[in-house]
């Protein structure tokens, strides 16, 4: 794919990610659709293989989930130019995620570290805890889930119930788990 | 809150390198390696502290982890910390997904790889799951109790990964009487 973008489009995609930024509440990964609407379908700069390999290639990768955007960016640059622009794109979305969500961040955990104390900051910390665990072993369900048919896939569904169980009650190291799922799945047993 | 000993992170090296490592580990997702961490072996914050950091984390708009990072860093260091502990959560796994979707082109096809893929998905999940199971002792000294928890909680839970409802349609409206209700029962 040959594209060929101006400083404007830069901009315009820098300024499209800063909007992204703040919408993103509940992870960048909530704002999938719109990116998709934008740089797949309105702005021909990504296709729709690279836009699902960039989100595929950030999930098997460690690190956080976030880094999808920089693959963006990267293809974006690549299908403008070469490495350099690659590496530019990676810059610019990045940048443009990360900017306005780390600072309003950085100033709400400052502010409300200062109150702790308040009724307020300890009743809106203390109420959401049900939920955000709600919502985390929801997130555990739902990856689950996209294993597919229980019939086919009940050999996935097994290892995640023995994973969580070995790691709710013992103390051993996470990697020899991941590590241990990947031979699994390498020599097909999975 | 908390009035017993604990350990802090050392320096600005120390949180970039930590969090580094952090992220190393987390394949699929960090928070389940962070609360292994931070929580059961550095000891740097409780169960509960953890369940609170991460609420903001969550609210706020952003990836959830890289908040977490930030937020963590802030609490020693401040502005300083925050970014060091954002740079180490960053820049050594931007480089290998780099590198990773280099090879990806070459690789892709070969059914081992994928499977292997799959087999971390799978453990993934189960990380997730237990983390959120873990967690849920700290929900012992909640203000709102445990069974007004446990309804918030399965409410929650069934809205979001049952019925695959939106996000906001469930968390907001549970959150917000969650929020006052807690509130109310807290002694002014």
């Amino acid at each position: 794919m040959q594209i060929a973008l101006t400083w404007g489009d830069w901009f315009g995609l820098f300024a499209h990610y800063l909007l992204l930024s703040l919408l993103s509440i509940g992870g960048a990964i909530t704002t999938l659709p719109e990116m998709h609407r934008y740089m797949v379908e309105q702005q021909h700069w990504l296709s729709d293989a690279q836009f699902t390999a960039s989100i595929a290639i950030a999930q098997a990768a460690p690190g956080p989930n976030v880094l999808f955007v920089a693959l963006m960016g990267w293809n974006v640059g690549i299908n403008a130019g070469g490495a350099a622009t690659g590496l530019w794109g990676v810059c610019v979305t990045m940048l443009g995620i990360l900017l306005p969500s780390t600072t309003l961040t950085y100033l709400a955990a400052r502010w409300g570290h200062r109150n702790r104390e308040l009724r307020a900051v300890r009743a809106f910390k203390q109420g959401l805890a049900p939920i955000v665990i709600a919502l985390l072993i929801s997130t555990g369900w739902i990856l689950a889930s996209a294993h597919g048919i229980f019939a086919e896939d009940w050999r996935l569904w097994l290892t995640t119930v023995i994973v969580a169980l070995i790691i709710w009650r013992t103390r051993l190291h996470l990697l020899w788990l991941l590590g241990a799922g990947a031979l699994l799945g390498w020599f097909g047993l999975v | 809150m908390t009035s017993e000993y604990r350990p802090q992170p050392k320096s600005l090296t120390d949180l970039f390198v930590s969090f580094t490592l952090l992220a190393l580990q987390g394949f699929g997702g960090v928070l389940a390696v962070v609360q292994r961490e931070l929580v059961e072996r550095k000891r740097w914050l409780s169960n509960e502290e953890f369940v609170e950091e991460w609420a903001v984390a969550q609210i706020m708009p952003g990836p959830n982890v890289v908040n977490l990072a930030l937020m963590l860093g802030a609490r020693s260091f401040g502005l300083p910390g925050a970014l060091a502990a954002l740079a180490g959560i960053l820049t050594v796994p931007l480089v290998l997904v780099l590198l990773l979707a280099l090879a990806y082109t070459q690789y892709a096809g070969l059914p081992e790889v994928a499977g292997a893929l799959r087999g971390m998905g799978a453990v993934a999940a189960g990380l997730i799951l237990a983390t959120g199971l873990k967690l849920m002792s700290a929900l012992r000294k909640n203000p709102l109790g445990i069974s007004l928890c446990a309804v918030l909680g399965l409410a929650c839970f069934a809205g979001i990964a049952l019925l695959r409802w939106p996000l906001v349609y469930v968390a907001a409206p549970l959150g917000a009487a969650a929020c006052l209700t807690a509130y109310r029962k807290l002694q002014p």
